[in-house]
C-alpha cells in the first residue's frame, strides 16, 4: 500500500477553493445569483439564456458562412464573377438604402454576433470551470463526449484567430504585400498561390467543419427545439451543413494550390 | 477472480487525498462491485487499516446511493447500470481498477468515496413540486392524461438522484437531473398551473451550484436510468418560454 | 431469556365506539384541534423520511407544526420505501369488479390471518381512496389506460383489480411524490430537515415522550432535539435476518431504542418471506433482490424430481419434473400466498431438490408462457424484471428458467400503538413500516406503501392535535434537562464502548452469523426446538459480540463500521424478542409458521380460541424476561375462517 499521489499544490489551490464554498459541515454553498433583475439582464445571467444566445447567435454565423462560402465558390466560374458578387453586396437594398449601408448593417450585426458568441463561451467556461474545481484524478473515460464536442473551445479559438487573419489578409490587406483593394479574386489567388497560405485556410475550415458539427446540432438543444419526429434529423443536418462548408471552403484553396484556379 | 483496485482515500472534506492501491483475491463474478468494497473493506479493517467509506443503501439501483467513479465512468462501464448493479463479471480477472469520488464543486467530498449531494434536494427544494396541501386533492380520474404523456412523463420522473449526470458532465453540470424533474411535472397536466415559476426557480437554483451545458451527452450515457436529454432541450424550451410569458394569461390555452 | 410474564390487564387499543364505518369519523370529530394561530407553537419531531415519515412531516408542516425531520440517509428520497416495486392498493374500484371498501377491509384482515386490528383496517381501507387522489395531483405518474385514465392490476392474488402501479417503480414515484411535499415545507420553512443524523435514543421524561437523541453521521456529533412528540417512522427489521430484500441500512435501532425506554413491541415474530427472490450465489452475497410477485402470472415453478438430477433444466424431461405447487394446490397452482409458496419451496430445497450452483433455489419457468403467448408479450410483460435478473445472475431468463427463494422481505410486528397510532408511552407515535400495523400476522401484496401513506398523510395529522392541545402554552423541556443529559451519556457510552472493543471480527461478521442463527430457526418454519436454539445461541453471540468486535476509527468521524456495530447490537437484542415471540406464539399463521401447529396436510393451523391478541412486549433489561400484554382482537364484522388455497 503506498500512497501514489497526494494532493499537489495546483490541485491544492482547487481543494481550497472547493473548500472555501464548503461549509464546516461540508455543504456546499451556492453562488448566489442576484434574483429578481429584469427579464433580459436575469436571462443573460443564466447559462441557459447564455446558450440561448450562442444558439441565436451561431444560427447568424452559419448563414453568414453558407452564403460567404457560396459567394466564394464564384471562383470556380470566373474572376468576373466574383467581383460581380462582390459589387452585388455593396449594392443590395439600392436605391431604399444608400449604397453600402445595408452591407454595414450586416458587418454591425455579424461582429455583434461574433461579439456575444465569444462572450457567452467565455463566461460559460468560466462557470464550467468553476463547477469542478479539482479535476478527476485518475482519467476520465468519455464514452459519449465526441472529438468535437470536447474541442469546441479550441476549435472556437482557432477560428476567432483565423477570422483575425483572413480579414488582415483578404479585406484590409495589412498582412498581405500584394493586396489590391476591390480585387478579391486576384489577391485570394495571390494568397492561396502560397502553400502555408493555404494550409492556415485549410486548417482553419476543417476546424470550421468541426465547430459547425457540434454547434449546429447543439443549438436545437439550446432552443428548446426537440421533437422525436425530427431529432434524427438535427444530426443529419449538423453533419451535412458542416461537411458543405468545410468542403466548400477547402475546395478553394486546393483548387488554387493545384492550378485548377489561376 | 483477482483485482487490483486504485481507491482515492480522504479523510474529510479538508484533508488531502490520494490514491491508495489495494490487491483483492477470491473475487467471485457474481459479486456485485459493492460487494467487491465489502470484501475489501473486511480485508482491511483485519489489517487494521480503516475501511473505505462509500454510500450505498438499496443495492437495487433505486436509492441512488451508490456513487463511485470507476475507471473514469460515474458507476462504471456497463450502460444504465448503477454502481450497485455492476457485477465483476464485466471485468477481467486481474483488471486494474480505479476508483474516484464523483467531482464537482458542489459535491464536496465527505470522506473517500463518499460525497455530499444535498444540493440536489436543494433544486428540489426550491420548486421541484406541485403545490397540492395533503387532502386538497380532487378525484384522481377527473383529470385525463394521455397514454403517452403518461409514460414520458414517467422516463423522466424515473430520475434516481444519484448525481452520476453531474460526475460525468465535463462541465460538472446537473442538467439532467433538473431536466428531469422539470419535465416530469411540467409534462402532466397537474404541473401546469406552477410550470414557469417551477422552471425558473429550479434553473437557477441549480445554475448557483453547477456547471452549464455544453451539450457533450455524458450525463445521458452515464445515467443509470438511461434518462434522455430530450428533457434537457424541454427545460430550455420552457425556461425561455418564461422570460417572455405572459403568466396572467397562462390559464388560456 | 426463555420465560416471560404475563400482564394482568390487558391491552387498550382505545378503538372508538360506534359501528365500524363511522368510528374514523365519528373519532375525528371527538378529537380536540389545535387552532391554526396555535399550532406553530408545537414542535414535532419524525424520525424516518419513508412514505411515512416524508408523508407525515410534509402534512404536519403544512397544517403549520413546527416540524424536524430526521434521516439516515444523505437525503430524504433514498429511505427504502424507494424500493418498492409492485404497486399500491385502493379501493376506488374502477375496473367495477366488485372492489368496495369494505373489500379491501375484509381482505386485508382476512389476508393477515385474522391477527389485525379490525377499527384500524377499516381506516386504511377508507383512506386508500383519498391517497390516490392525493398522489396523482402531486404528479405520481401512475400507469394510465389509452383512454387516459388511471390503470389498474391485480396484484398477490387478489380476485379484484384494485393495485396502481408506476411501472416497476411504484414506491419510487410514491415516495418521491411524498418527498416533493417535504421538501416543499422544508423551503417554506415548516419543516427542518437533519439528513445523515441517525437516532440512537429516546428521551422520557416522567413517563412521557420529549425527544430524541441522535448522532451526526458525518461528525460524529451526539446532539438532542426536544419537541411535543416524537413520531417514528423508522421502517421494518427484516435486515434482523442479514441477508433480506431490505436496504442494507434499514435497521430495528429507533424502534429497539424506544422499546427500551418502555414502548411495547407487538408481535416481532410476524415476519414475511417473499417467494421470488434471486437465490445468493455466494458467501459474499449481502443483500438479496426481489423478483416482482407478477412472474408468478406466468412462470411456472418446478424442480427435478430425483435431487441426484444434475443435467440442466431444459435437458430434463417433462417426467422428471415436479411443479409442486400445480400439484399440491390444483385451484390456486403458482398463485397462491406468498407465505405458502415460500413455504413450499423451502420443502424442496430441504429434500435436497433445490437447483442451481449451492442447489438452494427452485426454477421459475417461462418456456410454456414464452411458447403459448410468444416472446414478445413476456418481453413487453416483464422485460425489465428480465433484464435486471441477466444483470445480477448473467443468466438469460428467455432461455433458461430463473432460479428463486424465498426471502426476508416485510415485517408485520413493530411498536404497538393504538388507534390514534400512538404507543404505550404518550407522546410517542409510531407510522409505517415501524408500527405492528394494519397486517396481522400477513400483509398482502401492494399494501404496505398504502399503509405507510395513510399513516402518514392521513391518520396521524389527525390523531395527533388531540394529543397536543391540552398541551399548549407549554414549552418543549429543554435539553439541558437531566433527562437529556443522561440520555445523551448513554449514547456517547455506547459508541464508546464498540470501539474500545478493538476485537478481531468485524461487525458484519456477527450480523451474518446473527443472520444465519434467527433464519435456521426462526424463519420460514419455527418448532420448539429451533426457537430454543436460537434462544440458547443469541445471547452467547452477542457476548462475543462485546467481547471481539472490531471497530477502527473514531466516533467523531464519519465512520459507517461503527454506525453498523451499533445496529447489529440492536439487531442481537432485537432477535431474542423476536424468537421469544415465535416460541411463545403455539400456532400457525400468515407469516408465522410453527411445525407443530399445522394441518394434516402441512397448512397453518391457527389457535383462535388462545392467540386472538396482539402480543405487546414490555422491556425490562437485556436477557431479562420481558412482560407480555395482551391486547384482546375483537372480529364483530368478519367471521373469521381458517383460510385454504386447495
Ligand atoms: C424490495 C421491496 C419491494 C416492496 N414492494 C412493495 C410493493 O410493491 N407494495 C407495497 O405495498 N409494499 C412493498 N414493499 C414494502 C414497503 O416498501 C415498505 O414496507 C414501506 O416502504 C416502508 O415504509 P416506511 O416509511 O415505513 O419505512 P422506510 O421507507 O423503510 O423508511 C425508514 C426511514 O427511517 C429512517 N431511519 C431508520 N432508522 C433511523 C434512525 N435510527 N435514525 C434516523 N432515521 C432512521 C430512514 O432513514 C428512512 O428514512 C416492498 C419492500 C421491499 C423491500
Ligand atoms: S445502492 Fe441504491 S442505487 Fe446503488
Amino acid at each position: 500500500m503506498t500512497i501514489q499521489e497526494v494532493s499537489t499544490a495546483s490541485q491544492k489551490a482547487g481543494a481550497d477553493d472547493a473548500d472555501r464554498l464548503a461549509k464546516d459541515t461540508g455543504a456546499p454553498v451556492p453562488q448566489k445569483k442576484q434574483r429578481g433583475a429584469p427579464w433580459p439582464v436575469h436571462f443573460w445571467r443564466s447559462a441557459i439564456g447564455k446558450k440561448w444566445v450562442m444558439a441565436v447567435t451561431g444560427i447568424m454565423l452559419l448563414g453568414f458562412v453558407l452564403v460567404h462560402m457560396i459567394g466564394n465558390l464564384k471562383v470556380f466560374l470566373s474572376a468576373k464573377e466574383v467581383d460581380q458578387y462582390g459589387e452585388w453586396l455593396r449594392t443590395i437594398l439600392e436605391p431604399a438604402l444608400p449604397r453600402t449601408v445595408f452591407l454595414w448593417i450586416l458587418r454591425v450585426g455579424l461582429i455583434g454576433a461574433f461579439f456575444l458568441h465569444i462572450t457567452s463561451a467565455y463566461q460559460l467556461t468560466r462557470m464550467n470551470h468553476a463547477a469542478r474545481p479539482v479535476k478527476y484524478k485518475g482519467g476520465r473515460n468519455y464514452v459519449a463526449a465526441d472529438f468535437a464536442s470536447r474541442t469546441m473551445r479550441w476549435t472556437g479559438i482557432i477560428i476567432g484567430l483565423f477570422l483575425i487573419y483572413h480579414l488582415a489578409d483578404l479585406t484590409w490587406g495589412t498582412l498581405n504585400p500584394h493586396f489590391v483593394r476591390g480585387a478579391p479574386y486576384e489577391n485570394m489567388v495571390q494568397s492561396f498561390n502560397k502553400w502555408y497560405i493555404a494550409a492556415i485556410y485549410i486548417v482553419a475550415n476543417i476546424a470550421l467543419g468541426i465547430h459547425i458539427f457540434h454547434g449546429a446540432w447543439a443549438m436545437f438543444q439550446s432552443l428548446g427545439l426537440n421533437n422525436p419526429s425530427y431529432n434524427r434529423a438535427r444530426r443529419y443536418f449538423a453533419t451535412g451543413f458542416a461537411a458543405l462548408i468545410t468542403i466548400g471552403n477547402v475546395s478553394i484553396p486546393i483548387a488554387v494550390l493545384t492550378g485548377a484556379v489561376s | 477472480m483477482h483485482v487490483n483496485l486504485r481507491v482515492w482515500r480522504q479523510a474529510g472534506p479538508k484533508a488531502d487525498g490520494g490514491f491508495e492501491e489495494y490487491s483483492v483475491d477470491d473475487v467471485s463474478p457474481d459479486m456485485s462491485f459493492l460487494e467487491l468494497f465489502d470484501v475489501l473493506n473486511e480485508q482491511l479493517l483485519a489489517d487494521g487499516v480503516e475501511p473505505v467509506a462509500f454510500d450505498h443503501d438499496c443495492r437495487e439501483g433505486i436509492c441512488g446511493s451508490c456513487s463511485m467513479m470507476i475507471n473514469g465512468q460515474a458507476h462504471g462501464p456497463e450502460k444504465g447500470t448503477a454502481t450497485c448493479q455492476l457485477h465483476m463479471r464485466k471485468f477481467e480477472d486481474g483488471a486494474n481498477i480505479t476508483v474516484e469520488p464523483w467531482r464537482a464543486r458542489s459535491f464536496p467530498i465527505v470522506k473517500d468515496l463518499a460525497v455530499n449531494r444535498s444540493a440536489l434536494d436543494r433544486i428540489i427544494e426550491s420548486g421541484g413540486f406541485i403545490t397540492v396541501p395533503t387532502g386538497s386533492a380532487s378525484e384522481a380520474n377527473l383529470t385525463l392524461i394521455p397514454k403517452d404523456v403518461a409514460d414520458w412523463a414517467m422516463d423522466a420522473a424515473a430520475c434516481i438522484g444519484c448525481g452520476a449526470c453531474v460526475a460525468a458532465c465535463p462541465n460538472g453540470a446537473a442538467q439532467l437531473f433538473t431536466a428531469a424533474k422539470v419535465s416530469h411535472l411540467n409534462i402532466l397536466p397537474q404541473g401546469q398551473p406552477e410550470r414557469y415559476e417551477r422552471v425558473v426557480a429550479m434553473v437557477d437554483t441549480m445554475e448557483e451550484y453547477f456547471g452549464s451545458c455544453t451539450l457533450h451527452r455524458e450525463c445521458e450515457a452515464a445515467c443509470p436510468k438511461e434518462i434522455s436529454i430530450d428533457f434537457i432541450a424541454m427545460m430550455n424550451r420552457d425556461y425561455v418560454k418564461a422570460q417572455f410569458k405572459n403568466r396572467r394569461l397562462s390559464a388560456q390555452r | 431469556m426463555t420465560n416471560y410474564t404475563t400482564a394482568s390487564e390487558p391491552l387498550d387499543g382505545k378503538v372508538p365506539p360506534g359501528p365500524i364505518e363511522h368510528k374514523w369519523d365519528d373519532h375525528k370529530f371527538a378529537t380536540k384541534l389545535v387552532n391554526p394561530a396555535n399550532k406553530r407553537k408545537f414542535e414535532i419531531i419524525v424520525v424516518g423520511t419513508g412514505l411515512a415519515g416524508a408523508s407525515a412531516a410534509a402534512t404536519l408542516g403544512e397544517l403549520g407544526y413546527k416540524v424536524k425531520a430526521f434521516c439516515f440517509q444523505d437525503s430524504p428520497r433514498r429511505a427504502h420505501s424507494i424500493a418498492a416495486q409492485g404497486g399500491i392498493n385502493a379501493a376506488k374500484n374502477y375496473q367495477s369488479d366488485g372492489d368496495s371498501i369494505f373489500r379491501l377491509f375484509y381482505d386485508t384482515v382476512k389476508g393477515g390471518d385474522y391477527r389485525a386490528r379490525e377499527a384500524n383496517v377499516y381506516r386504511l381501507a377508507q383512506v386508500s381512496v383519498d391517497i390516490i387522489d392525493q398522489c396523482t395531483a402531486q404528479g405520481v405518474p401512475f400507469a394510465r389506460e389509452y383512454g387516459g385514465l388511471l390503470d389498474n392490476r391485480s396484484f398477490g392474488g387478489a380476485q379484484v383489480s384494485r393495485t396502481f402501479y408506476a411501472r416497476g417503480q411504484t414506491g419510487q414515484q410514491l415516495l418521491l411524490g411524498s418527498y416533493q411535499a417535504l421538501e416543499r415545507q422544508i423551503n417554506l420553512g415548516t419543516v427542518e430537515m437533519y439528513p445523515r443524523t441517525e437516532m440512537l435514543d429516546l428521551v422520557v421524561k416522567d413517563g412521557v415522550a420529549v425527544g430524541i437523541v441522535v448522532r451526526d453521521l458525518i461528525t460524529g456529533e451526539v446532539s438532542s432535539h426536544s419537541a411535543h412528540a416524537v413520531v417514528l417512522a423508522t421502517g421494518g427489521y427484516s435486515n434482523a435476518f442479514f441477508l433480506s430484500t431490505n436496504a442494507k441500512g434499514c435497521n430495528v435501532t429507533a424502534a429497539w431504542r424506544a422499546h427500551r425506554k418502555g414502548a411495547y413491541f407487538a408481535n416481532p415474530c410476524y415476519t414475511q418471506i417473499h417467494p421470488t427472490c434471486i437465490p445468493a450465489s455466494d458467501d459474499f452475497q449481502s443483500k438479496l433482490t426481489l423478483m416482482s410477485e407478477s412472474l408468478r402470472n406466468d412462470g411456472r415453478i418446478w424442480v427435478p424430481k430425483d435431487p441426484g438430477d444434475t443435467r440442466s433444466p431444459d435437458l430434463i424431461p417433462e417426467a422428471d419434473r415436479d411443479y409442486y405447487l400445480e400439484r399440491r394446490y390444483p385451484a390456486f397452482g403458482n398463485l397462491v400466498p406468498r407465505d405458502v409458496a415460500s413455504r413450499a419451496s423451502k420443502r424442496e430445497v430441504d429434500d435436497g431438490r433445490g437447483v442451481g450452483p449451492l442447489k438452494n433455489g427452485v426454477y421459475l419457468d417461462f418456456a410454456e408462457a414464452i411458447g403459448r403467448l410468444g416472446r414478445h408479450v413476456i418481453e413487453e410483460r416483464y422485460d425489465n424484471l428480465f433484464q435486471m435478473y441477466e444483470r445480477i445472475t448473467g443468466e438469460d431468463p428467455y432461455r433458461v428458467p430463473m432460479r428463486i427463494y424465498p426471502a426476508v422481505h416485510y415485517t408485520m410486528g413493530g411498536l404497538w400503538v393504538d388507534y390514534d397510532l400512538m404507543t404505550n408511552v404518550p407522546g410517542l407515535y409510531a407510522l409505517g413500516e415501524a408500527n405492528f400495523s394494519d397486517h396481522g400476522a400477513n400483509r398482502l401484496g401492494a399494501s404496505a406503501l398504502m399503509q405507510g401513506l395513510a399513516d402518514g398523510y392521513f391518520v396521524l395529522p389527525a390523531t395527533i392535535s388531540g394529543y397536543l392541545a391540552p398541551q399548549l402554552g407549554q414549552q418543549p423541556v429543554p435539553t439541558s434537562d437531566p433527562a437529556f443529559v443522561a440520555a445523551e451519556a448513554e449514547v456517547s457510552e455506547r459508541t464508546k464502548r464498540l470501539l474500545a472493543v478493538r476485537g478481531t471480527k468485524s461487525p458484519d461478521h456477527f450480523h451474518r452469523e446473527l443472520g444465519k442463527i434467527v433464519w435456521d430457526n426462526c424463519g420460514m418454519a419455527r418448532s420448539q426446538d429451533s426457537l430454543t436454539k436460537a434462544l440458547g445461541e443469541i445471547p452467547a453471540l452477542r457476548d462475543e459480540f462485546y467481547r471481539d468486535v472490531k471497530v477502527l476509527g473514531s466516533d467523531m468521524d464519519f465512520n459507517q463500521s461503527l454506525e453498523r456495530a451499533g445496529r447489529v447490537a440492536d439487531f442481537l437484542e432485537f432477535s431474542e424478542l423476536m424468537c421469544l415471540d415465535a416460541l411463545h406464539r403455539e400456532e400457525s399463521c400468515g407469516g408465522h409458521f410453527r411445525v407443530e401447529h399445522q394441518t394434516e396436510d402441512g397448512e397453518a393451523l391457527r389457535d383462535d380460541d388462545d392467540f386472538a391478541y396482539a402480543g405487546a412486549w414490555e422491556f425490562t433489561g437485556v436477557g431479562e424476561d420481558p412482560v407480555l400484554h395482551k391486547e384482546p382482537l375483537v372480529f364483530e364484522n368478519v367471521k373469521l375462517a381458517q383460510r385454504s388455497y386447495k
